[in-house]
């Protein structure tokens, strides 16, 4: 067998449904053996960054391992960004990128890129395929590297004479690595001592990110039972949103910059933290020595880097998410453990205090579209449909907004560049998610600026016939940019209009799409209706107000009880050097 | 001028700055050693010493060991990243798991007549460093110890016509019957 030929088999008996690529000349042998095969099904994108994000949006939209097919040079370079977006959310992705010869690597050949010294720092593992021997068991392992442990991405680097060459076809088959063996069983003594702590606890919390996501639906399972027979809130992070029902009464919502303020309140005040698949990012953590300054905080992770790497925490529990939800709930049950239920009751009354200040709270007589009732409505819409809907989003305000305003009640129907913050994904995500759910309905809210980053991917959306609806909160600036202009730069706005704007009907229509325009309030409703019945994809430009900010927001450098929670604060709120110098 | 209560001052809170010397029994395979220099640049982790060979040929291992400093807290991201990586096998800490042996040779080229060379001479003896080569007017010298023996001798040559030095940088393994 050829090692192209040992490529597309090995993708098949890995359960390989879908792959999405584009080609060129170092590829060449394994788009010929694609060809000639109707099991594995190939989708052309129409720039490979949208090949990656659409393997992601499949990928987590699934939880299988999203597969990439590109040529060498140019099309390995496109990937990168991808690639970084996949490892800082722990996605799991096998990316297979051309080579040129290996006679010739090394020799500036045509199309030549050091792919594996590019994406070394970018990847959980890359491999360089030099004999056509070690063809099979590369790929096989290469799958075991991306979705176990803490899942993420993995580029099998092929030159183009490897492919050419013969060799003998090994199947998958289970197999003892030699040196990688991640560790997903929580040691029994710390299950125990988790427990005790969260008996005793007065003001727990917990605090849930993308890792339980990861887990597996049953770890999302294990988690709600979990939560209500504790009776404990639970705050969640923008990757962890959808593990637990966010319109649940135990629920605080988001957490972090522009999470909640009950949410956030009830970071700082708690006094055991129960963190799960959540890595304490400065996205969430504020200003970190004055983070949840009186908590004892119980991290689960199964990556043990994360665990003591921005704040110290009291009991580490290295291990799978799902294996220890599952062991907690099931010492819960069986030891018969009672929470502290008159400290629990004390403590719920005191974030009733904090939700009563309604920090999601927004003009809805305004003769111009709020964001925020944008989304409100399209939730309300959604959900109407019926249907099951997965949303996908860009980045910017549109984004928080969007984590805020709309309501998650299982994993793995809420795409979101967390990590890396990648403008342009949310499109080729939601290519990914429509391929892997045809009959769901697929949203991907999106800002104008992010749109226009991977807008050629709308040719990929008609080729395949996706009824993807790219719902635009057009407010014709970055308007995330622009906040933090006010805030931080005296209003200068520097670059961050967004200047000669396309017509988005006439866009949609050059592309056999539905084009949508909502100006006022009025038509929002018909708009989104209409989105959402169309049988096809379809571009809604809303045309939102162009100054409103997202709010509640922890300034860079702030801590958790320093929210900012409207305009009016934002005006007087003074950052610091310090805080204004990050990001 | 800073906010009192900025993130950056809370950060440069002193906490000690240690010295650790890890032992990383690896994969011997093409980009290890990028892998593992790669992840200390990218993280701006310090290195102070690395050595890298191949310990078992039949088993395809490496053995690195890497002299690094940083805080408690920095440490022990270090070992969970190295411990990471998909083809190491052990990441041991020498420093805090107890005595351990550390060895560093170099080879010392000293040019010089005379006085100059009969004290070269001499010293070499007190450090017990071997001549490994000679001219009329010059020596190699090599010379095995611990960091601070090498750096002393080495400090020592300098006002007798040191030329050239070459260190391995430090090799360290645990005292006692156990091992990696
Ligand atoms: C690839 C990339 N470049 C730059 C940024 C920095 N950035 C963050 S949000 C933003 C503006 C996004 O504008 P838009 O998509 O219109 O969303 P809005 O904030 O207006 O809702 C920019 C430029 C980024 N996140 N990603
Ligand atoms: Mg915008």
């Amino acid at each position: 067998m050829t090692g192209a030929a040992m490529v597309v088999r090995a993708l098949i008996d890995q359960g390989v449904e879908a792959v999405f690529g584009y080609p060129g000349g170092a590829v060449l042998p394994i788009y010929d053996e694609i060809f000639k095969q109707n099991q594995l099904k190939h989708y052309l994108v129409r720039q490979e960054g949208g090949a990656v994000h659409a393997a992601e949006g499949y990928a987590r939209s699934t939880g299988k391992t999203g597969v990439v097919l590109v040529t060498s040079g140019p099309g390995a370079t496109n990937a990168v960004t991808g690639l970084t977006d996949a490892l800082m959310d722990s996605i799991p992705i096998i990316c297979l990128t051309g080579q040129v010869p290996t006679h010739l690597i090394g020799n500036d050949a045509f199309q030549e890129a050091d792919t594996t010294g590019i994406t070394r720092p970018c990847t959980k593992h890359n491999y360089l395929v030099k004999d056509v021997n070690d063809l099979s068991r590369v790929m096989h392992e290469a799958f075991h590297v991306a979705r176990s442990g803490r899942p993420g991405p993995v580029v099998i680097d092929l030159p183009k004479d490897i492919q050419f060459a013969e060799g003998d076809y090994s199947k998958p088959e289970a197999f003892e690595h030699r040196s990688y063996r991640p560790k997903t069983e929580p040691e029994p003594a710390a299950i125990d001592e988790a427990l005790d702590l969260m008996a005793k606890a007065e003001r727990p919390l917990f605090y849930i990110g993308g890792g339980v996501i990861n887990a597996g639906p049953q770890a999302s399972a294990d988690l709600r039972s979990l939560v209500r027979s504790t009776g404990f809130p639970i705050t969640q992070t923008l990757m962890g949103l959808g593990a637990f029902p966010t319109d649940d009464k135990q629920s605080l919502g988001m957490v972090g910059m522009h999470g909640l303020y009950e949410s956030n309140m009830a970071m700082h005040d708690c006094d055991l933290m129960i963190a799960i698949g959540a890595r304490f990012d400065d996205r969430v953590t504020g200003r970190i020595d004055a983070f949840s300054p009186n908590s004892k905080k119980i991290h689960v992770d199964i990556d043990a880097s994360s665990i003591n790497k921005n704040v110290r925490v009291d009991l580490p529990i290295v291990a799978d998410a799902g294996r220890t939800l599952s062991l907690l709930l099931k010492g819960w049950r069986s030891r018969n453990l009672k929470v502290n239920a008159k400290a629990i009751d004390l403590w719920w009354r005191v974030i009733d205090k904090w939700r009563e200040r309604q920090c999601l709270t927004y003009d809805k007589t305004s003769k111009i579209i709020k964001p925020q009732l944008a989304l409100e409505l399209l939730q309300a819409a959604m959900e109407k449909s019926g249907r099951e809907y997965f949303v996908t989003t860009e980045v910017g305000q549109h984004q928080m907004w969007a984590a805020q305003f709309l309501q998650f009640r299982d994993p793995n129907r809420w795409m979101t560049s967390g990590g890396l913050g990648t403008m342009g994904y949310g499109l080729p995500a939601a290519t990914g998610v429509q391929v892997a759910h045809p009959d769901a309905l697929v949203v991907d809210v999106s800002g104008e600026a992010s749109f226009l980053m991977n807008m050629q991917e709308m040719s990929t959306i008609s080729q395949y016939k996706l009824p993807i609806k790219l719902f635009i909160l057009n407010n014709q600036w970055m308007g995330m940019v622009r906040q933090w202009q006010e805030l931080l730069h005296g209003s200068r706005y520097s670059e961050s209009y967004t200047d000669s704007l396309p017509d988005f009907i006439k866009l949609a229509e050059a592309f056999g799409w539905t084009g949508l325009i909502a100006n006022d309030p009025g038509e929002l409703e018909s708009v989104i209706d209409r989105m959402i019945q169309v049988d096809g994809p379809v571009i809604a430009d809303i045309r939102v107000d162009q100054k409103e900010n997202c709010f509640p927001m922890i300034p860079s450098g702030a801590a958790h009880n320093e929210m900012l929670m409207g305009p009016n604060a934002a005006q007087t709120a003074e950052v610091s050097d310090a805080g204004k110098a990050l990001v | 001028m800073a906010n009192s209560s900025s993130v950056y001052e809370t950060q440069s809170r002193v906490d000690p700055i240690e010295r650790h010397t890890l032992a990383v029994l690896v994969d011997n395979e093409p980009g290890i050693l990028a892998r593992v220099a790669g992840l200390f640049s990218g993280r701006g982790y310090n290195i102070d010493s690395l050595t890298v060979a191949e310990t078992d040929h039949m088993a395809g291992l490496s053995r690195i060991t890497v002299v690094t400093t940083g805080t408690p807290m920095i440490i022990e991201q270090i070992k969970s990243q190295l411990g990471r990586l998909v083809p190491v096998h052990d990441v041991a800490d020498l420093t805090s798991e107890g005595p351990h042996v550390e060895r560093e040779l170099a080879l010392v080229k000293v040019a010089g007549r005379g006085e100059h060379r009969v004290e070269a001479l001499r010293t070499a003896d007190i450090f017990r460093a071997r001549a490994v080569d000679s001219t009329t007017e010059s020596f190699v010298f090599e010379i095995t110890g611990s960091s601070e023996k090498v750096d002393a001798f080495i400090d020592l040559m300098k006002p007798l016509g040191l030329v050239d030095v070459a260190r391995t940088g430090v090799v360290a393994i645990a005292r006692g019957a156990g091992g990696l």
